[in-house]
């Protein structure tokens, strides 16, 4: 079961409106059957802190990511996942999170590698409802288990291996990072652990928009004619563009992707997850140094 | 395994006494526990110092009181925001497992005493670096002090 799109006016300007709902659309569906909200944050303690009524909570490090290899769950785990957060197949979900959606984004682009269809996010995210005043909760949901199938992941359609990077360079990239990791100044973000890289700076070619600058102050997504401005103005992508998108880990990088596909309607954009912490530590990949041209 | 102090192991005790579920529980109560700045690091972050290690931001302060006769004693102070409850958690265990404790026995706390929390499936081992950063700046400071 499916729910009803958010027919909000400011959601209507973007590409596929349906990919996004605002926060009175979700207060008015709480409970609805067939919905299923997930937090997805940083912090990983801010969910038990108090969360939206009925929300789940999904763990990207824990939950989304194989314990032993460098790459996401299977498809068998993952229908685990879902039958024991009580989603099925055909279930909405909204995904929400901390700053700015940046890990529910990520959420949503994992579940996306497995064809779940409706996924939506939250516009504004955890920040927005609570500034709200909206209902929180510390009440973790007993939901009946969902019934989910095993379906492999489908890597090819919005994710990017290195050796697609290598046959990609000259088409256009975005490299989502801080100015400072672009240039090569920094080999992590600032203020944040290092986590790594033996060499610092670019995919040569990528364009530096950080991730972040697609938020509005209230962590709302900026209307589609400044986002054109940043991503087609300022980065010169356009929208029949084959666009690879990475950052550090890829989770930023899933940010950046969701603008790009569900706001602005680019058909070809990938996820380059292994980021800067695979193509930094990569024995003769070409690198690239300094600002942004 | 070296010993702990008694404080910091009846908080690692705590942790191992409880099912994996009800350890992220006990680590939101620890940072609800963290007391207020007082007035004098209030809106003073300069005076403290960051650890950039942590995923939030995260500001500490060490202060040793007390006289070598009566036995001098580690004061912590730690802020950070609610926003962050990880952070606060960890900042909690080392304050309800080290403050007031002297300086040679905070230095002597084995640095990967948390480890023994039993949290790196529940928060990532990547998470609890940011609690091994802490206390490698806690030593930093008390080092620098003495």
């Amino acid at each position: 079961m499916t729910l009803p799109q958010d027919t909000d006016p400011k959601l209507a300007q973007y590409a596929h409106p349906e990919r996004l709902v605002t926060t009175a659309w979700l207060a008015e569906h709480l409970g609805d059957p067939g919905l299923v909200v997930v937090e997805s944050d940083e912090d990983v303690l801010l969910y038990d802190t108090g969360h939206v009524p009925g929300a789940v909570k999904v763990d990207w490090h824990t939950e989304l990511n194989d314990p032993v290899s460098r790459d996401y769950v299977d498809g068998a785990r993952f229908a685990e996942l879902m039958a024991a957060k009580g989603i099925a197949r055909d279930t909405t979900v909204v995904f929400y999170g901390d700053r700015n959606n940046w890990w529910a984004a990520y959420a949503l682009w994992v579940f996306t590698l497995f064809g779940h269809a409706d996924v939506r996010l939250l516009d504004g995210g955890r920040a927005k409802w609570v500034a709200e005043g909206r209902e929180l909760t510390t009440d973790v949901p007993e939901r009946p288990r969902g019934d989910y199938p095993v379906v492999e992941r489908d890597d090819a359609a919005v994710r990017a291996f290195k050796e697609d990077v290598l046959a990609h360079l000259g088409k256009p990239m975005v490299d989502v990072r801080s100015p400072g990791e672009f240039s090569g100044e920094l080999l992590h973000m600032p203020d944040y652990p290092q986590e790594g890289a033996m060499r610092g700076g670019h995919v040569p070619g990528a364009r530096n928009v950080p991730w972040a600058r697609a938020a509005a102050e209230d962590a709302t997504f900026k209307p589609v004619d400044e986002l054109r401005a940043i991503y087609e103005g300022e980065a010169g992508l356009s929208t029949g563009d084959d666009v690879v998108v990475y950052c550090r880990i890829g989770e930023r990088s899933s940010h950046t992707w969701f603008v790009l596909t569900h706001l602005l309607g680019y058909d070809k954009v990938r996820n380059y997850d292994g980021s800067w912490t695979e193509w930094g530590n990569s024995v003769r990949v070409p690198i690239e140094k300094g600002a942004s041209a | 395994m070296s010993e702990l102090p008694p404080a910091l192991a009846e908080v690692v005790d705590d942790f191992a006494a409880v099912p994996a579920r009800d350890r992220l529980q006990l680590l939101l109560e620890l940072g609800n526990e963290l007391p207020h700045l007082p007035e004098r690091y209030v809106a003073a972050h300069e005076a403290m110092e960051q650890v950039h290690e942590c995923q939030s931001p995260l500001f500490l302060k060490v202060e040793v009181d007390g006289s070598a006769d009566q036995g001098k004693r580690v004061r912590l102070f730690f802020d950070a925001p609610k926003e962050a409850p990880t952070t606060r958690g960890f900042a909690g265990i080392l304050h309800a497992g080290l403050d007031g404790e002297a300086p040679e026995t905070v230095l002597a706390v084995p640095d990967d005493f948390y480890l023994r929390l039993g949290l790196a499936e529940l928060v990532s081992p990547l998470r609890l670096r940011g609690m091994a950063a802490m206390l490698a700046r806690v030593k930093g400071q008390l080092r620098a002090a003495a």
